[in-house]
């Protein structure tokens, strides 16, 4: 029953810590509120890989977020998930602005990051023929990137989980008792005992860590709203377009995403709601009227869906990564807001060294680091696609017509480690439901073959777990 | 002498008709161009009639559905005696369409009819 | 694999395309279906109001569409259904998919293009709020209710008054639910007023004109919906919001022509339809590809599509006696 470690929180950075935790000979437990991982704010983000000349010099965010950037492409083949080395562009749109851009050379010079160079407008239109008028300059990272959030998220969860690593879901933390040799952490499902207890609870993680110590802690939820465009608007930039950064972040960016799509965003607003994920009029209006700033006649007539994160951030403007002073072997890993993504490789490595060291543990000889991911026949030649065919013939039904995705890929999805429960799942595990229809087409036909692998009736088939039931009864019950 | 403005529903032209009319005798009808539609008026002040469409479950088809209509129109009043009644209603395979599924629908003295084939 | 004409859709205009073309004398046909049978969405469509113009009486959905695939199988004109076309080149080579024979090229000297519509997505609308379950567009709905039997919802707003929104109103109040009012941001419904009447009116269902949803409510499911009064350039008019309580969102505003295998066939494309561009004989900017029905601009009526695509049929078979010589 007892546990080496739990970590609260199957999000990025959760899933991170447990994928290398799983390189050593320990139990390791990690309890979700949330019916999967990635549920959080790593589902609602810009899947950006930055470069990591934005954190200031020596603050953890600098450090991780160079070193997250510097593991990324080696990660994303070991583990199958996208990632695309684009590069990012940070506009200056003012003459009286090029101060700021050197001092973010600097910055980044400073802080390790590889291949920074200051671009005047002439090279600035040849990378991309879309940016507004008003640039005058740019600093170009030739290093920046864009990854799929969920498939780097699920990547890292499912080859902890091949390594051993047991994941629990629906399990909300509500109390944490220190006990004999550790911490006991009661859910509303039971209690679960470990020596050391990793708090990566996302928005979450200041009521994790006031549960323990007495030096309280606040994350502010700092809501950023997206728009989503179609495929056939995915190639308008190549590179991912900052504006300066101002105190409130990194402003609105411009990026295509790892699929092709292209994404605008995020808002930034200081909210003290946990799950406040709705989109807002003025929040969406908001970002009509600074994409304008970054490229000329963006194509928002083609929109497929828009959406909220919410960044964790703490008080300390800082990543927190440390062992809590009136709760030894407690370990905060909170704050992580931008550039979490990218340092969660890092995050992890620094972590589960920090966990090792306090358990003494060995290695586990026989972890291996290689995931493969869900098999996509649309990246097949047709003479494989063929073969595939006639071995697999679930392989040749389409269930997502705007992703092309089959039913093999679904049925992968459902049946294989950390399995998808719900349509969100399935979505974010192959993308059925993630197109130009958002799921109007697939969605009867995934909700049957998730009854048919779960087991579950049409009534209990969910959107995203707990009570987001997609069916309300038979016809004909209440006439 | 009561005065309407009834929307034909007999084709998708939709004609507004206007029709003055004293009990269930029509004085004077304008805005129709077809007979459908001054036949429909006449119904409408005297008795409106619809045709009710649904599904109804089949054992051991194709699809787990079959769809329904009502072989002629039914008194409006009545469509949801009418849908009551084929709360009950299941049919096996195979079904032909223009089956009878439900003869007399509550009463309508009209059969329910399947539209579709369902081998 | 050789075929004289390749008809992309099993639909209405596919179907009344082939008949077309074997009428003109073409032998060598193949309809390519994605779905498990013929007929398209017609069969999701049970209620009545199809065939007035082509059978000169008024059929459902679905008896509409089995009257035409009898047709079909009647002059044994080839067909594959639960098959993908995937690909179709500007020389005309369809690459389609299916379990019994895998990947297959085949080299068309015609291609009728008849993959219909689809309805335009949520997000295509930005209404601000939540992402609850409950939100579907009224055509998934009428898969659900109309094939499935499920109930989607039981207290229900509708956005938008296009036909298939109209119609699932009466098909959803049918079943047991509570419609409690349709939506439309236009002074003026898109739909037929018969619908209005007969979907609408006889139920006592509201419809809101120049109003729209603003916002959407409930965490898990739709808890509610806010509606509000829009001005003459459709922007929502701030103080005149009223909250409705339902468990269900459906969107029906408006159908796009579904293009995606045309561009791949490098067609040019008609910004206002949504369709590719055609000449006269429907023949799109791609020499020997043709274009009919909701693939081409979205009609209102069926009657209209099978029409199109018996002239469409005609012009690919008269296209490809004219490139054999005879």
């Amino acid at each position: 029953m007892k546990n080496d470690v739990i970590i609260i929180g199957a999000g990025v950075t959760g899933s991170a810590i447990a994928r290398y935790l799983a390189r050593y000979d320990i139990k390791v437990l990690v309890l979700e509120r949330n019916e999967d991982v990635c549920t959080g704010t790593s589902k609602a983000n810009s899947g950006i890989c930055h470069a990591g000349f934005d954190a200031k010099e020596g603050s953890l965010k600098a450090k991780l977020n160079v070193q997250g950037n510097k593991m990324m492409e080696a990660l994303s083949k070991e583990l199958d998930f996208p990632f695309v080395n684009n590069g990012s562009l940070v506009l200056c749109e003012k003459e009286e602005d090029r101060p700021k851009l050197e001092e973010l050379l600097n910055r980044g010079k400073a802080n390790g990051v590889e291949g920074l160079s200051i671009i005047d407008r002439k090279e600035l239109e040849a990378l991309e023929p879309n940016i507004t008028e008003h640039a005058v300059a740019a600093l170009y990272a030739k290093t920046g990137g864009i990854v799929d959030p969920f498939m780097l998220t699920i990547a890292l969860a499912e080859n902890a989980a091949d390594n051993g690593v047991t994941f629990k879901f629906n399990e909300e933390v509500k109390e944490i008792k220190k006990v004999d040799g550790g911490y006991a952490v009661v859910t509303n499902n039971g209690t679960y005992e470990a020596t050391v207890v990793v708090n990566a609870a996302g928005v979450y993680a200041d009521v994790i860590h006031n549960m323990v110590s007495n030096d309280k802690m606040h994350i502010v939820e700092r809501k950023g709203e997206y728009f989503l465009l179609d495929k056939s608007a995915g190639s308008y930039v190549k590179s991912t377009i900052f504006a300066l950064p101002t105190a409130y972040g990194k402003g609105i960016l411009v990026s295509p995403t790892t699929h092709g799509n292209l994404i605008v965003g995020p808002t930034a607003s200081d909210i003290e709601e946990k799950d406040n994920t709705e989109t807002t009029a003025e929040g969406l209006q908001e970002i009509r009227n600074m994409v304008d700033k970054r490229v000329v006649n963006c194509p928002l007539n083609q929109v497929i869906t828009s959406f909220t994160g919410l960044r964790a951030h703490a008080d300390r403007g800082d990543f927190i990564i440390e062992e809590v002073k009136d709760a030894p072997n407690f370990i905060d890993v909170a704050g992580i807001e931008s550039p979490g993504l990218t340092s969660a490789p890092a995050i992890g490595v620094m972590v589960s060294d920090m966990v090792r060291d306090i358990l003494k543990a060995a290695e586990n000889k026989s972890f291996n680091p290689k995931r493969v991911g869900i098999l996509h026949p649309f990246t097949m030649s047709d003479e494989e696609r063929d073969k595939l065919i006639k071995e697999k013939p679930s392989y040749s039904s389409i269930v997502c017509r705007c992703e092309m995705i089959t039913e093999g890929e679904i049925i992968d999805a459902l049946t294989r480690t950390l399995p998808a429960h719900s349509l969100d799942g399935v979505k974010r595990r192959v993308r059925a439901g993630m197109g130009r229809c958002q799921a109007g087409f697939c969605s009867p036909r995934v909700m049957e073959l998730i009854c048919k692998y779960t087991g579950c009736a049409m009534e209990d088939v969910t959107k995203f777990g707990g009570e987001s039931k997609q069916i309300l009864g038979k016809i004909k019950e209440s006439i | 002498m009561d005065e309407r403005v009834i929307v034909c529903i007999g084709c998708p032209k939709g004609c507004e008709i206007h029709v003055k009319y004293e009990g269930h005798e029509v004085i004077e009808m304008t805005g129709n161009t077809c007979k459908r539609g001054e036949d429909y008026v006449r119904n409408e002040i005297t008795y409106p009639l619809r045709m009710v469409t649904s599904i109804v479950p089949v054992e051991g088809g194709e699809f787990a559905t079959v769809p329904v209509k009502t072989k002629s129109d039914i008194p409006k009043e009545k469509i949801f005696d009418v849908m009551r009644e084929l709360t009950h209603v299941r049919v096996k395979a195979p079904v032909n369409m223009g089956d009878v599924v439900l003869k007399d629908a509550a009463g309508t003295g009209i059969d329910i009819i399947a539209t579709r084939s369902v081998k | 694999m050789h075929c004289d004409l390749v008809i992309i859709g099993g639909g209405p205009a596919g179907l009344a395309a082939a008949l077309s073309a074997r009428e003109n004398g073409i032998e060598d046909i193949l309809i390519l279906e994605r779905d498990h049978y013929l007929g398209g969405i017609l069969n999701q469509c049970v209620h009545t109001g199809f065939g007035l113009h082509t059978f000169k009486e008024e059929l459902t959905g679905p008896e509409y569409a089995e009257r035409y695939v009898n047709m079909v199988l009647d002059k044994k004109i080839p067909y594959k259904v639960d098959t993908m076309v995937t690909d179709i080149a500007p020389d005309r080579t369809v690459t389609a998919m299916n379990k019994d024979d895998g990947v297959m090229k085949i080299e068309a000297s015609a291609v009728i293009l008849a993959m219909g519509c689809r309805e335009r997505p949520r997000g295509a609308m930005n209404i601000p709020g939540k992402r609850p379950a409950g939100i579907y567009t009224a055509g998934t709905a009428q898969r659900l209710v109309n094939i499935e039997g499920y109930m989607p919802g039981k207290e229900v707003v509708i956005l938008g008054s296009g036909d298939i929104g109209l119609i699932m109103a009466r098909r959803m109040t049918l079943e047991g639910a509570h419609v409690k009012a349709v939506v439309e941001i236009k002074p003026k419904s898109g739909g037929l007023v018969r619908n209005i009447e007969q979907c609408l009116n006889d139920f006592n269902i509201p419809l809101l004109l120049s109003h729209t949803v603003t916002k959407v409510e409930g965490d898990n499911r739709v808890t509610g919906v806010v509606v509000s009064k829009v001005d003459e350039n459709m922007k929502p008019i701030p103080g005149t919001e009223v909250h409705y309580d339902c468990d269900t969102l459906l969107l029906s505003c408006g159908l796009i022509p579904e293009n995606e295998l045309t561009r791949g066939a490098n067609a040019t494309m008609d910004p206002k339809t949504g369709g590719p561009v055609a000449n006269d004989h429907l023949m799109t900017s791609v020499d020997g590809i043709f274009a009919c029905g909701n693939v081409y601009h979205v009609h209102d009526l069926v009657d209209h599509v099978s029409e199109e695509a018996v002239k469409a049929g005609a012009f690919a078979a008269e296209y490809i006696k004219e490139k054999r010589g005879n």
